[in-house]
């Protein structure tokens, strides 16, 4: 087997809350990612979901090192990086980039999408063959854009080309892993199957491994090879994209699973929806024991004394004391 | 019995660039206790349709043509031509709205029950106690548990989903015949999707009130209407019964918006087939069908025909109106 181009180890990141006033103390830690281990392979595709506050976000910008880990390792291309400085990780940036959720706020309006493009050979200080213009204008060919808008602004773009100039962008330096936070989420339905088009010809093409994270289920059931499911700062389930959706373990997987509301009629009258109640407990404050204890339906007292640890089921990993 | 008639509305906003036709000729019926889906990409239209009937856009930043006749409990009134003070009384009694963002459309400086004991009061000359006992069971008909406690939380103490259940409440407390969702569920997490869609729809039953539930997501749809509206750059292109609309969708947008969704149900398929371009600008329309410049199936239309006239909306099975050349033969 090949070595993972990403691995990480017992990643967490803690954010302090600070209490209000001018001697503010910390009060405790908000436990966005809490101890996860996971690898991607060389052109792989995890897709990595979960409901908003589960710390998926976080864990797509630590591994990149925007955010420095609380503990745990990041082990890039066999590299443990979790302790480089930021001039260690600028070197390192050309093999790893990132593309955002929201194309409005992630292009800076006062530069032309050649500028926002050409950015990262000049901070890179490096000068592609053919020079800076054609480089870029080649990006725009290749993501879909018309190359003659190199001088435009991005508020004379629609949301579907602003996603465009975001991956071109990422596609720049001639990345081999990239983190795509909720990359098609902001987009409507029409446009956002010519982006996630894109992105798999883009991975076909150049060879790329992708973070996936969404929150749609179907979306990443599209794209991914393998599939985490998260839920408060944990992993859940940890499996191929067939197994996780064809015969999950986890109860919350089975319960996300079946919200889903699918594009069917007939479908949706016979199906039995698990609907679970409650919402996210504080990750702050988690529950003892199982993370998920407080909405899972087949929870027993175990569940609240001992965090199930994720363990192999067939041939998923699976963080349960009952697996089904 | 219908509840709702809307001819020809029309929403048009004068902008120094030109005019934008938000919504063009917009006619369609709702029927006392159904469902109505309107779906639609953003622009379509979906929104001012339903604002426009609320008495929700400025009369002076706005033309609003056309009719929108409502059977109220005193007698038919046109919701277009009627004055705010006419509408403030159908508003929250016998229509009510619940909007996509729970959190700004609550005020942040009042308890949550005063909001709904207020909406009560509006309407109904009664003792405030009276209100508090409402408000409470309408607390717990949308499940918050220990309503009387949570009364005096303010909205910020609430997630996004309890806020929702919230507005729901608001929405219901004088026992509307009209409930108009817009994006109800778009702000939230799937699971939780799945309860406020699940509530809607039980109350819905029991209250047998008429649903308006504008939303772009074709899974929330299938669950939930009766009839569905497909709008496209402010026009109705499609319209029929659930079931018919996803077992055989006429409109190649429509065919278009069923095919590029990723599907869960069904196994997987290496591309999406995507629909080719973006949705028009309002200010500048295509001539002819607004949808032809990215449509797929224009060669089976004589050439030029859907570049340069609008289709009709046509009856093309039983209640089931489309608005397209191709398919609609001689």
């Amino acid at each position: 087997m090949s070595v993972p181009i990403m691995e990480v180890r017992d990643l967490a990141k803690f954010f302090p809350l600070a209490s209000q006033g001018i001697f503010s103390r910390v009060k405790g830690d908000n436990k966005a990612v809490n101890g996860i281990s996971f690898s991607i392979r060389p052109g792989e595709t995890l897709g990595l979901v979960g409901e908003s506050g589960c710390g998926k976000s976080t864990v797509g910008r630590t591994i990149l090192k925007l955010y420095e880990p609380t503990s745990g390792s990041i082990i890039f291309e066999g590299e443990d990086i979790s302790n480089y400085s930021n001039s260690q990780m600028k070197a390192l940036r050309t093999k790893m980039q990132m593309i955002f959720q929201d194309p409005y706020s992630s292009l800076n309006p006062r530069h032309t999408v050649g500028s926002i493009i050409a950015a990262s050979y000049e901070i890179q200080k490096i000068v592609p063959e053919g020079g800076v213009k054609k480089a870029v204008q080649e990006l725009m060919e290749r993501v879909g854009l018309n190359p003659e808008h190199y001088n435009r602004y991005p508020h004379e773009f629609s949301g579907g080309q602003r996603q465009r100039i975001g991956i071109a962008r990422a596609l720049a330096l001639k990345p081999k892993f990239i983190v795509c936070d909720e990359a098609v989420s902001a987009l409507d339905v029409s446009i956002q199957a010519q982006v996630i088009n894109l992105l798999a010809d883009l991975r076909d093409d150049f060879g790329l491994s992708y973070l996936f994270i969404a929150h749609d289920l179907s979306v990443v059931q599209h794209i991914s090879d393998r599939v985490a499911v998260m839920y408060l700062g944990k992993i859940m389930e940890l499996a191929d994209v067939d197994s996780i959706y064809n015969s999950p373990h986890h109860p919350y997987t089975k319960a996300l699973l079946s919200a889903v509301p699918l594009p069917d009629p007939l479908l949706e009258e016979k199906r039995e929806q698990i609907v679970l109640s409650g919402d996210l407990p504080n990750p702050a404050d988690p529950p003892a024991g199982c993370v998920f204890n407080t909405r899972c339906w087949k929870a027993k007292e175990v569940c609240f004394a001992t965090q199930p640890e994720l363990l192999q089921v067939g041939s998923s990993q699976v963080a349960c004391h009952f697996p089904e | 019995m219908t509840l709702l008639k809307i001819e020809s509305l029309s929403v048009e906003f004068p902008t120094p660039d030109g005019l934008v036709k938000a919504v063009d000729q917009v006619s369609f019926e709702v029927n006392a206790g159904e469902t109505l889906a309107i779906v639609g990409e953003s622009g379509s239209g979906k929104t001012v349709t339903n604002l426009a009937l609320m008495g929700l856009i400025p009369k002076r930043t706005a033309n609003i043509l056309g009719s929108a006749k409502f059977e109220s409990t005193d007698g038919v009134v046109n919701l277009i031509n009627s004055n705010q003070k006419e509408l403030r009384k159908l508003r929250g009694r016998e229509i009510a709205m619940i909007f996509q963002d729970p959190m700004s459309s609550l005020h942040p400086f009042y308890t949550i029950g005063d909001q709904i004991i207020e909406a009560h009061q509006i309407h109904n000359e009664v003792d405030i106690k009276v209100s508090r006992a409402r408000t409470i069971e309408l607390l717990e008909m949308v499940g918050i548990q220990g309503a009387e406690s949570r009364m005096a939380a303010f909205p910020h103490q609430f997630s996004g989903g309890m806020r929702q259940r919230v507005m729901i409440a608001m929405a219901l407390v004088n026992n509307p015949s009209l409930l108009i969702a817009d994006e109800p569920t778009t702000a939230l997490d799937v699971t939780v999707q799945a309860q406020i869609m699940k509530l809607l729809r039980d109350l819905q039953k029991e209250l047998k009130m008429a649903m308006i539930l504008i939303t772009h997501d074709m899974g929330v749809v299938a669950g939930t209407a009766n009839r569905v509206n497909v709008m496209y750059a402010g026009r109705i292109v499609e319209s029929a019964k659930v079931r018919d609309l996803y077992a055989n969708p006429l409109m190649p947008y429509t065919q278009g918006l069923l095919a590029s969704v990723p599907r869960m149900d069904r196994t997987k398929i290496g591309r999406l087939s995507a629909i080719p371009g973006q949705p028009p600008s309002l200010i500048s329309l295509p001539s002819g069908c607004s949808f032809n410049p990215r449509c797929n199936r224009k060669t089976e239309v004589e050439s030029g025909k859907c570049e340069s006239q609008m289709p009709e909306l046509r009856l093309r099975a039983d209640e089931h109106l489309v608005r397209c050349f191709a398919g609609e033969g001689a």
